[in-house]
């Protein structure tokens, strides 16, 4: 088991070698001069000097890359170019939002997709089957930036319901924009988890109906086990297993998929920030948050496949 | 095996009619399963919009009409108008052809360049299998939409370069995929076989092992026009794919956003014109992975 560890930690250095150079280059695949991009078509000539002097664009590219990874491995991610604060800096101030959505997302879609597999696949077939699994490929074929603009139309702004409704005149229960208030997480959180509770529904479901009709729980039925037990107690475990896996892959694409569901929102996340600076072409912003998502995408990646090699121990990686 | 060559290069119809037939039986395996069918009609209605939305539109896509702004859905405007008076229903056609031209697309794009890299790392294994399949997952490190934004950074906002972005992050699902078919058709005895009659690589790898391994790129590539149009949209919808005034799905649903308060319905039907296409496809994609599974024989 250590020594799988260990390989699969060194299996991550090349990629995260790649990873640096990726994100490194962007600056560079950018038609035209990057410093004169950057400081806009007005700046003086001086201003776009100061710039390509800030981002040592005056170095040939390999002192540069090397210069640009020694400073990260140190934390150093460049300065921004608008507001001129630590790109370091910035990205501190952001990334938690981020990493809390994601993290929150992630819990309902676990707590949703599973209890709705379970549900759909020991009633196979059934009408509550069919229903579980129709609204699940509407979850994953639902832009999850519209599903946001509905769940505001509907639970933020609020819809006019005929008064004889009880409990219901008014249906602007939560906040359609900012972070951190129950009010103002409940919809971002529906938002971005929607569609992976609808991955891991449809893999459960699968995974569950392969467990279910293998022999030893068959002769468990045989000996008359109660179903519950069966059910939850020998097929469950076993049949989530592939459901982690995707689990932690879900992690990682909503890091990705927080762009949409900040801007949607106005949440003050990273996913706004790279949005944000695309558009004031603050490169070394999207560069240093790139870098920090493809980082964690990895490190959640490597975690993954160690939490599976532990759970299921036949499994050999070569 | 009978009959399969009878000389260096000429096939007897033996194999290509064992390769019809069961595309037959896909074929009819796939139109008894009900959603597939729904999902394979209503791709087929958007083809049809795609070519004849001048004609279907009843209204000019980009024509503006102040006097008319923010209209609710009418039998003059079926989805009534936006914040510049043009006819949503008119738009939402001509988005047609752009949700389908951006997913058709960057989907092939991405698959030729995957297939390619896939076929090679399989075909070939060793260290050029190492170099491209290090180089996909260095690729897959990006969350798939992460990348088409860096991608769109560099590249600048435009539909092609849309097309483009997408395309890049499915590279390496495809090179996956068939890699993994590549390495268990290769192991076949028959391929053994070819090459000892003296087959080139070129022939092994177009002639025998790419009709091997249509089935499962056929499903992906299906499913990922579905991925493809979300993540499209997404572009658009920050504004980083197609430009004003052109009638983009995701780029509509940005407008709408404003008018969320007085006007819902700017927003509400081009999100439901890409929730439909986009089922349509995973639809279809399921139903094809349904027929095309060697385990469900009739």
């Amino acid at each position: 088991m250590f020594q799988f560890i260990v390989r699969r930690i060194l299996q991550t250095i090349p990629v995260l070698i790649g990873i640096s150079i990726l994100v490194f280059s962007m600056l560079h695949l950018i038609p035209g001069d990057p410093a004169q991009i950057m400081a806009g078509e007005s700046a003086t000539k001086e201003q776009v000097e100061n710039i390509r002097e800030q981002l040592g664009l005056n170095d040939p590219l390999p002192v540069q890359y090397f210069k640009y990874i020694g400073h990260a491995v140190q934390g150093d991610l460049g300065t921004s170019i608008r507001s001129g604060r630590d790109v370091t800096e910035e990205i501190e101030s952001r990334i938690g939002i981020t990493i809390e959505l994601a993290f929150y997302s992630t819990v309902l879609a676990i707590f949703i997709g599973i209890i709705a597999g379970v549900i759909s696949a020991t009633r196979k077939n059934s009408f509550i089957d069919t229903g579980i699994m129709v609204l699940a490929l509407f979850g994953l074929s639902m832009p999850n930036f519209w599903l946001g603009l509905m769940l505001i139309q509907w639970f933020a702004i609020g819809i006019d319901l005929p008064s004889w409704i009880p409990f219901l005149e008014d249906t602007s229960w939560f906040k359609p924009s900012g972070w951190g208030s129950f009010e103002q997480m409940v919809l971002p959180v529906l938002t971005l988890g929607t569609g992976s509770a609808a991955i891991i529904a449809r893999m459960t479901r699968s995974s569950m109906l392969d467990v279910i009709g293998q022999d030893y729980i068959r002769t468990a039925r045989a000996k008359g086990v109660k179903e519950s037990i069966v059910i939850y107690r020998h097929a469950l475990k076993n049949a989530l297993i592939p459901v982690v896996t995707v689990v932690g892959l879900q992690f990682g694409t909503l890091l990705g998929g927080a762009v949409l569901t900040e801007t949607v929102f106005a949440i003050n996340g990273l996913g706004r920030l790279i949005v944000d600076s695309i558009a004031t072409r603050d490169f070394p912003v999207v560069q240093g948050s790139v870098l920090i998502i493809a980082l964690l995408f990895v490190l959640v990646n490597l975690l993954v496949d160690i939490a599976y090699k532990l759970l299921n121990k036949r499994i050999d990686f070569e | 095996m009978v009959g399969m060559k009878n000389s260096s290069n000429t096939y007897l119809p033996v194999q290509r009619t064992a390769r019809l037939n069961n595309w037959k039986k896909v074929f009819s395996r796939l139109v008894r399963n009900k959603s597939a069918v729904i999902g394979g009609s209503f791709i087929l209605l958007f083809m049809i919009i795609v070519f004849f939305a001048p004609l279907l539109a009843p209204y000019d896509p980009i024509q503006q009409d102040m006097l008319n702004k923010l209209q609710t859905p009418s039998s003059e405007h079926w989805f009534g108008t936006d914040n510049f008076g043009r006819d949503i229903f008119s738009r939402i056609l001509y988005g047609t052809r752009l949700t389908m031209i951006v997913g058709f697309f960057s989907v092939a794009l991405g698959a030729t360049i995957g297939v390619l890299l896939g076929i090679i790392s399989g075909y070939y294994g060793g260290k050029i299998d190492s170099v491209i399949m290090r180089i996909m997952d260095i690729f897959l490190a990006f969350p798939g939409i992460l990348l088409a934004l860096a991608i769109v950074t560099i590249l600048g906002g435009s539909l092609i370069n849309v097309i483009i972005a997408v395309s890049f992050s499915s590279i390496p699902i495809f090179a996956r995929i068939v890699r993994a078919s590549t390495l268990s058709v290769k192991k076949l005895e028959y391929i053994d076989a070819i090459r000892a009659l003296g087959a080139s690589d070129r022939r092994i790898i177009f002639k025998h092992i790419f009709p091997n391994i249509t089935s499962p790129l056929i499903v992906q590539a299906t499913l990922n026009i579905a991925t493809a149009i979300l993540s499209a949209s997404g572009l658009s919808f920050l504004g980083l794919g197609a430009q004003p005034p052109t009638p983009e799905w995701g780029a509509m649903l940005s407008d709408g956003r404003n008018y969320l308060f007085n006007a819902p319905h700017v927003a509400l039907f081009p999100g439901l014109s890409i929730v439909i296409v986009v089922l349509a496809f995973n639809l279809l994609g399921d139903g094809l992975r349904d027929a095309l599974d060697p385990k469900n024989k009739d």
